[in-house]
């Protein structure tokens, strides 16, 4: 079985991107499956259903989504070996910009939009920076000038990426996306002793165990404060 | 190739005078230089050694090094690749249509400076082959398209890159979505370009564009507040100048609004190899040569005849009088017979 693990901002076309390139893989007999993991809401599994595609989701609700999928990952590996699979797919919703749901050795795609502005590459973290392939979507509603601009940026941040554009309306660009997911001679048993591409932060402040009072006297473990003081002469 | 080795050693300052374009990379990458420009790289990053600093940060000091010689390595030769070794020609070669049968036309060669139109019912395959030139077909599209690169076994590097990518496309949704005025934006974009004389060059691009719009803007104009007219012009004399991609893909543009003609010859006159797939009549006939497409497969490549060439003359006669009647409609007039005029 093939594994990649596709993640994006929210409403990056991270679905739309995905079922255009299931689509061809469907036309070469191939077996796909996608897991969804999300935070507290989803739909995304009415859609895979639909497309004929085995789907299984995940909501991770008080814990961080990425942090849920590592420790979840495993399970749903076996579940696609089981399930006879050729090809995985996870879908994550980056909800959490200092995390990263990727893993060594599988394939990390990361989808974010043209629409998102120029300044978000710069903003998130490993999730863009660590990916294999970053896609770029919606690509039909802006100029060729923006597209490259913001190609450019998306370069800057992660130079070693396979840069794509692909509409997720219209499928443009996913059949050849498609071409660099799946490898014949790739074959996922088990993830157990690999690693993640990047540590996710330890979060364990006081609002992590259910704290909801405001206060210094409630804050307890892992702390910061924002610094208030006006910057001199800087 | 720039290794990690080539740039750890030496000072910041000497690396951006070195690599200029490396500030923007600092920027991207938040890497704040302040007053440490002389220290070595390799010292200065010594702060993401730090495992707080490093978790704060989500950068690991090994990886900064590594994409940044990769960077550099890209940059250099994206700024290295001149417009005579650039792409001269590519070359269609026969795949199969929809049923899976062999496509007829020995192959076809378009070079630079040339119109190509491609023609074809909706869903006959317009869009499939534009994409077969951008992805540079190996065999490996659902036609199974050869496409050659100045004769030669197209490499797959035009598949990936970000700066040099091998078309650029005037796609049919021509909006703008950043909040910046005209010169901002074509600021931003010759920046990302690398271009050296930025003020000349967006000089060239807003004469360009207001030679193609029928009403006048200017630098200062909000580009989200341009007429659509105005923003098609802006984006062809910006694509046409500030693009590097060779071959320009143009499929189904809207056009009213332009001077179709004027912007055509602005395409080729910066020897821009430009395919454009379209319904329109008068764009179809401005081509050199057309592509019929039917049922996925290249069905007929026609070159447009003298008498077409002289139809056309026609045709755009007759373009005028509809514009025509629909601005008067629009304010407001009555129209007759005669102001039909054939
Ligand atoms: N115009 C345009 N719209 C797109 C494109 N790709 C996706 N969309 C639209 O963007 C919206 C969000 O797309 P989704 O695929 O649901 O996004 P997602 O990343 O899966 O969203 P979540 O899973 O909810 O985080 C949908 O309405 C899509 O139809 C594109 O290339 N162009
Ligand atoms: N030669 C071909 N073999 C297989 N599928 C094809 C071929 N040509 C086109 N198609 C498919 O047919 C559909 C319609 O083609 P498209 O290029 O979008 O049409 P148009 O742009 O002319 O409306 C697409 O899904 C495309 O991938
Ligand atoms: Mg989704
Ligand atoms: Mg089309
Ligand atoms: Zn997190
Ligand atoms: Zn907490």
């Amino acid at each position: 079985m093939n594994l990649v693990t596709v993640s994006g901002p929210p409403s990056s076309g991270k679905t739309a991107v995905i079922l255009k390139t299931i689509d061809s893989f469907q036309k070469r007999g191939l077996e796909v499956g996608v897991v969804k993991f999300d935070c507290l809401y989803t739909d995304d599994d009415i859609l895979y259903k639909k497309a004929g595609v085995k789907v299984k989701k995940g909501l991770s609700g008080s814990l961080c989504p990425d942090h849920y999928f590592v420790s979840n990952i495993e399970e749903v590996v076996q579940w696609g070996i089981k399930e006879d699979l050729d090809l995985l797919i996870t879908e994550s919703a980056g909800l959490c910009n200092r995390c990263s749901p990727y893993v060594k050795n599988v394939t990390a795609v990361c989808v974010i939009d043209n629409l998102s502005g120029i300044n978000t590459p710069k903003k998130i973290g490993p999730m863009l920076k660590s990916a294999d392939i970053v896609i770029i979507t919606k690509g039909d509603i802006v100029s060729q000038a923006e597209r490259e601009v913001f190609a450019s940026r998306v370069n800057t941040v992660n130079p070693g990426a396979s840069i794509m554009n692909v509409n997720g309306l219209t499928g443009q660009g996913a059949y050849e996306l498609s071409t660099l997911l799946y490898d014949e001679k790739a074959n996922v048993k088990t993830l157990v002793g690999e690693k993640l591409r990047f540590s996710m932060p330890s979060a364990l402040c006081s609002y992590c165990l259910g704290e909801t009072r405001i206060g210094e006297s409630f804050q307890m473990g892992n702390v910061r404060k924002i610094n208030m003081e006006d910057k001199k002469n800087q | 190739m720039i290794s990690v080795r080539d740039i750890q050693e030496q000072t910041i300052a000497d690396l951006f005078e070195q690599y200029p374009f490396l500030q923007g990379f600092f920027e991207e990458q938040t890497l704040e230089v302040n007053g440490q420009i002389n220290e070595k790289l390799d010292d200065f990053l010594n702060f993401l050694e730090d495992e707080e600093e490093q978790e704060n940060r989500a950068m690991a000091k090994d990886q900064v090094l590594e994409s940044m010689s990769e960077y550099i390595t890209q940059m250099l030769e994206f700024l290295g690749e001149d417009k005579d070794d650039g792409v001269r020609s590519i070359t269609l070669l026969p795949g199969t249509n929809k049923s899976g049968e062999a496509e007829q036309f020995g192959e076809l060669k378009i070079s630079k400076s040339e119109i190509v139109c491609i023609v074809g019912p909706t869903g006959s395959g317009k869009s499939r082959l534009l994409a077969d030139i951008e992805w540079v077909a190996h065999k490996d599209t659902p036609t199974s398209r050869t496409i050659l690169v100045n004769d030669e076994k197209g490499d797959k590097k035009w598949r990936m890159t970000s700066g040099n990518k091998l078309v650029a496309q005037l796609s049919q949704n021509m909006n703008f979505v950043m909040d910046l005025s005209v010169y901002e934006f074509l600021e931003l974009h010759a920046q990302s370009r690398l271009v050296e004389d930025v003020e000349s060059v967006i000089d060239k691009i807003i004469k360009q564009a207001n030679n193609l719009a029928g009403e006048k803007f200017d630098l200062n104009t909000p580009i989200t507040s341009l007429s659509g007219g105005q923003s098609r012009a802006l984006m062809i004399a910006d694509t046409a100048i500030l693009s590097k991609s060779p071959i320009i893909l143009i499929d189904e543009i809207e056009n009213a609004g332009i001077d179709r003609k004027k912007a055509l010859e602005l395409l080729v006159g910066e020897e821009k190899i430009v395919l454009m797939a379209t319904h329109d009549p008068i764009l179809a006939l401005m081509g050199d040569k057309r592509i019929v497409i039917k049922n996925g497969g290249i069905h007929k490549v026609i070159e447009t005849s003298e008498e077409e060439r002289n139809l056309l003359v026609d045709l755009e006669r007759m373009d005028a009088v509809v514009q025509n009647m629909r601005t008067r409609l629009r304010q407001g007039e009555i129209i007759q017979k005669e102001d039909i005029g054939f």
